[in-house]
């Protein structure tokens, strides 16, 4: 039953795993990961090292109302879904069906998610609720491929589902496919306008529910069901907190390269409900969203003055964050949205800053001759990790909140740039700076390195709610200044290109969407 | 002149008025209009009098009267070289006989740095630029600085000699 870890995995990722490790007598242990019910002889995951102790957690999440049984409840607060007809799969403790999220690129998971059925056609002004049912079940589809853990069913391979099936799955059928797990839904126009979008996951060998939720959404909302739907799949099955239901804000760009036009864009993780947010009429730059994602703070040249403004979502207005001769720049929130770090230069020498996020005076927290920049908070907000080119070169220091105890981490050869702490805290993401530009990660004391791309330049790194997945943007060489928005995750093997309308940089993820 | 601002002004409240606007197209936007003239080939034209002169003190006499407006840097570095230095003294002995000119000097860097590093690079080099000129008696209050970071290349290629062109620190007439 136990199989220890494979021996070609870095070590340093088998730590990137909360709670996973080796237990005192060597034996590999899990503490918080979410196990199916029971043992699936055809799933072999490569890690199946489960301990006892193994609890799964159905944190329901969002605000959107519950349903049960494909009875739609009004909007309420979120409470447990009723698990009426569903075995106590979450406590089982003898091992079973777990995705593996440090190897489960090389051996994801085959998952079906056949087109959700609606009770009844209904057009509504997200569309008729038939067609809307197969792009949800795009959505999830798409989602769980993205993250690399999950391979979904051809669609030659999936059949069409009835709306009494969605809690009564045809096993046999599913079974014969070679899908290890079944995402089934189903979606109804309610009367009073919303939607309503079931979510139900079952293990496919053991005939067993795993967890269901029910998302009432507005017809405006309706990709966020799907997003919701999914990461309820992929947090159940792979132990790792959600981030599909989530948004990118970043720099979008056009034209050649020394008449740049840059516009501030926003969008759904998966590049769906994009917008611009700003004309183009002045350079902007590094836009990172606030942790309660109303607004933006950036860098904008706005009447040649370049400075850091907030952009507020809901109302498109702007406010100057800064008032100074001196130019600013590197914003970031705090975790707690109350300040925002960033960088001043002046006279030729810059260094890192903190200010209420309403304005006034500066605080400056870095005080070395040199270049220092590109601050973030670690998630408690107790410290702070920034670049600096002190010793010469462009380095990696942390320190704490108050500018105290500044210390160097970064000790590779080369230089290190635009350091991002992980909102799970233990990694810092970087640009590493030596013969091209990389994405790599390392942990907040410094150690275990890791490249995770190789191009000619990749930069600024941005992590997803989750801190598993990262974001960054691509440069290529030559006049057209041709950049664009990818992603990779941890393992460094999942990389893929997001879609943009125009070149993208600059991308920062949001936070996980309530 | 007048005409062109007049009609700068009609783009800029187009714009403002469609930004406004509840459903925006999402079609490209005009090219940005850039006040900088050390970034706009045409800038010194709107120096140019009634009759194509140029105007004693514009950045028009400016340009034709010094080495260059513009000095350069290596790789990663902020030091005024012994050509930069002869550029920066034709530039303050034409400063020193137009006292009342201002001055802004813009700082810029190539493509080979990331973006937040290359904006304070980019004001090191316009504060090297600016010091030096202050120590040729250029009162510091007729100067203000600028970075472009990475941001306004004049050349475009991702080469050597696109790079070396584009590390640089531009002095402007302020009109």
């Amino acid at each position: 039953m136990f199989r220890s870890l494979s021996p070609r995995r870095p070590a340093m990722i088998s730590s990137l795993l909360p709670g996973e490790g080796r237990g005192p007598g060597g034996e590999v242990f899990v503490t918080a990961r979410t196990v199916l019910a029971a043992a699936s002889p055809n799933w072999a995951p490569a890690f199946a090292g489960v301990g006892s102790g193994v609890r799964a957690v159905l944190a329901s999440v969002g605000v959107l109302a519950l349903v049960a049984g494909g009875a739609a409840s009004a909007q309420t607060a979120p409470t447990p879904v009723p698990q009426a007809g569903a075995p106590a799969a979450a406590d089982d403790q003898s091992g079973g069906l777990v995705v593996d999220v440090t190897g489960g690129i090389s051996a994801p998971m085959p998952i079906a998610v056949p087109v959700m059925p609606t009770s009844a056609v209904v057009s509504t002004p997200a569309g008729s609720t038939d067609v809307l049912g197969r792009q949800l079940a795009d959505i999830v589809t798409n989602d769980l491929r993205n993250s690399g853990l999950f391979t979904p069913l051809a669609p030659g391979q999936l059949r069409a589902i009835g709306f009494p099936e969605v809690t009564a799955p045809g096993f046999d059928y599913w079974g014969s496919t070679g899908a290890q797990a079944l995402v089934q839904g189903f979606i109804r126009a309610n009367g009073d306008g919303n939607l309503t979008v079931g979510c139900y996951l079952y293990d496919v060998s053991s005939r067993a529910e795993l967890t269901r939720q029910g998302f009432v959404v507005p017809p405006s909302d309706w990709r966020r069901a799907g997003h919701k739907c999914a990461d309820m799949v992929y947090t159940r099955l792979t132990g790792e907190g959600a981030y599909f239901d989530s948004r990118v804000v970043y720099v979008s760009e056009t034209g050649p390269k020394n008449r740049r036009i840059k516009r501030l864009a926003i969008m759904d993780q998966d590049g769906a409900n994009h917008r611009f947010l700003t004309n183009g009429q002045s350079i902007v730059l590094t836009p990172r969203f606030a942790p309660n994602q109303q607004s933006i703070v950036y860098m904008s040249y706005v009447n040649n003055r370049p400075a850091i403004y907030v952009y507020d979502i809901g109302t498109g207005r702007q406010r100057l964050v800064v008032q100074n001769a001196s130019l600013t720049f590197a914003p970031r929130f705090s975790p707690d949205g109350r300040n925002i770090l960033f960088s001043m230069a002046q006279g030729g020498n810059t260094d890192v800053y903190r200010v209420s996020s309403q304005g006034g005076a500066p605080q400056r927290l870095t005080n070395s001759p040199g270049i220092d920049t590109g601050g973030s908070y670690s998630p408690d907000g107790s410290r702070i990790v920034f670049e600096s080119d002190r010793s010469g070169g462009q380095q990696i220091y942390v320190m704490n909140a108050d500018g105290s105890n500044q210390q160097r981490i970064s000790f590779g050869g080369g230089r290190y740039a635009t350091p991002v702490w992980s909102p799970r805290g233990d990694l810092i993401a970087f640009t590493k700076l030596g013969g091209g530009f990389r994405i790599g990660i390392m942990s907040p004391s410094g150690g275990g390195e890791k490249l995770l791309t190789n191009d000619w330049q990749d930069e600024g790194p941005s992590w997803s709610p989750n801190g598993r997945v990262i974001n960054f943007f691509r440069s290529g060489r030559g006049g057209g200044g041709k950049a664009d928005l990818w992603s990779v995750d941890l393992t460094g093997v999942n990389e893929r290109k997001i879609p943009t309308p125009l070149d993208g940089s600059d991308p920062a993820w949001g936070p996980l969407r309530p | 002149m007048a005409k062109f601002t007049t009609t700068l002004l009609c783009a800029t409240a187009l714009i403002a008025v469609a930004g406004c606007a509840k459903k925006r197209p999402e079609t490209l936007p005009p090219a940005p209009v850039d006040s900088s003239a050390g970034v706009d080939p045409s800038g010194g034209l709107a120096n140019g009098g009634a009759n194509g002169a140029i105007v004693p003190g514009s950045d028009a006499d400016f340009r034709r009267s010094v080495q260059s407006n513009t000095v350069n840097f290596a790789l990663d570095m902020y030091d005024i070289d012994p050509t930069a230095r002869a550029i920066l003294d034709s530039q303050a002995e034409w400063l020193a006989r137009n006292p009342n000119v201002r001055i802004t000097i813009e700082g810029h860097c190539d493509e080979r740095g990331t973006r937040e590093y290359n904006l304070a690079l980019g004001d090191r080099r316009a504060n090297s630029a600016k010091n030096y000129l202050a120590a040729r008696g250029v009162s510091a209050s007729r100067m203000t600085t600028i970075s472009y970071g990475s941001e306004r290349p004049v050349a475009q290629g991702s080469d050597d000699a696109a790079w070396a062109e584009n590390r640089r620190a531009v002095t402007i007439v302020l009109n």
